[in-house]
């Protein structure tokens, strides 16, 4: 019914959240290099774009899924389910079952993801040390 | 059925995005994140409506239902490719849309 609000809610912290770890990376790299250029992403932020870009793509074909089954639609209330209170109460229902598994899973995925390729990053930083020694 | 047809996408340009690695001249990245992240939660979508059919239910839909779901499939795969294409061509890695703009210009 409204499952991918969830998510979209997420998708939206994330996406603040990078914002605001790009704005303070440009900064630093401004006021050591005096260099107005933006940096290359820290690795976190770059992680977390990824979080981002997972959400908002699952957020999009499902409200796209949403407007197909009449679900959403393009004016006020936007959500079908929002005229009627029995709806509504099930709507709610679904968001905080479907859409925080949703949101979850996702999220776990992102930081299996994640570690999986930290564990990459060391082994091949590891090599090279080993390398060069 | 939508499930599958965005898993298929998922893997499909998965496969693409590895076969091109490291460089990220095609932005495979984003159908990547777009079908992964749909696929994700409709199979929580579809782990939720199992328990609520039961097997026998869920696994013998109407040939109806299944069509309307292809279709469905179909139509976010479509959307999929539209975004994907519509972020390459505003980033546009290599400068090919800037280059054909400023060409056309120049004439």
């Amino acid at each position: 019914m409204a499952c991918f609000i969830v998510p979209g809610t997420e998708a939206i912290v994330v996406t603040a959240a990078v914002a605001v770890l790009k704005a303070k990376e440009n900064k630093a790299v401004k006021l050591s290099t005096g260099n107005n250029s933006e940096s290359k992403l820290s690795s976190v932020t770059q992680k977390l774009t990824w979080l981002a870009g997972l959400l908002w793509g699952g957020v999009i074909l499902l409200a796209f899924e949403h407007l197909w089954h009449g679900e959403v639609v393009p004016f006020p209330p936007f959500l079908t389910a929002m005229t009627d209170p029995a709806e509504t109460a099930e709507m709610l229902h679904e968001m905080m079952t479907v859409g925080v598994t949703m949101a979850v899973l996702v999220t776990a995925l992102w930081a299996i993801g994640v570690a999986v390729a930290h564990i990459i990053t060391s082994r091949s930083t590891n090599e090279t040390a080993e390398e060069n020694a | 059925m939508t499930l599958l047809v965005s898993v298929f996408s998922a893997v499909i340009f998965t496969v693409l995005w590895y076969k091109n690695a490291p460089e990220g001249k095609m932005l495979y990245s984003v159908p990547c994140f777009l079908f992964w992240g749909a696929s994700i939660m409709w199979f929580v979508d579809a782990i939720f409506e199992y328990i609520e059919l039961g097997a026998e239910e869920y696994f013998s839909p109407a040939p109806e239902d299944m069509l309307n779901d292809l279709f469905l499939g179909l139509s976010v795969t479509a959307l999929g490719l539209i975004i994907w294409l519509i972020v390459l061509f505003i980033k546009d890695p290599e400068g090919r849309v800037k280059a054909a703009i400023t060409k056309k210009k120049k004439k």
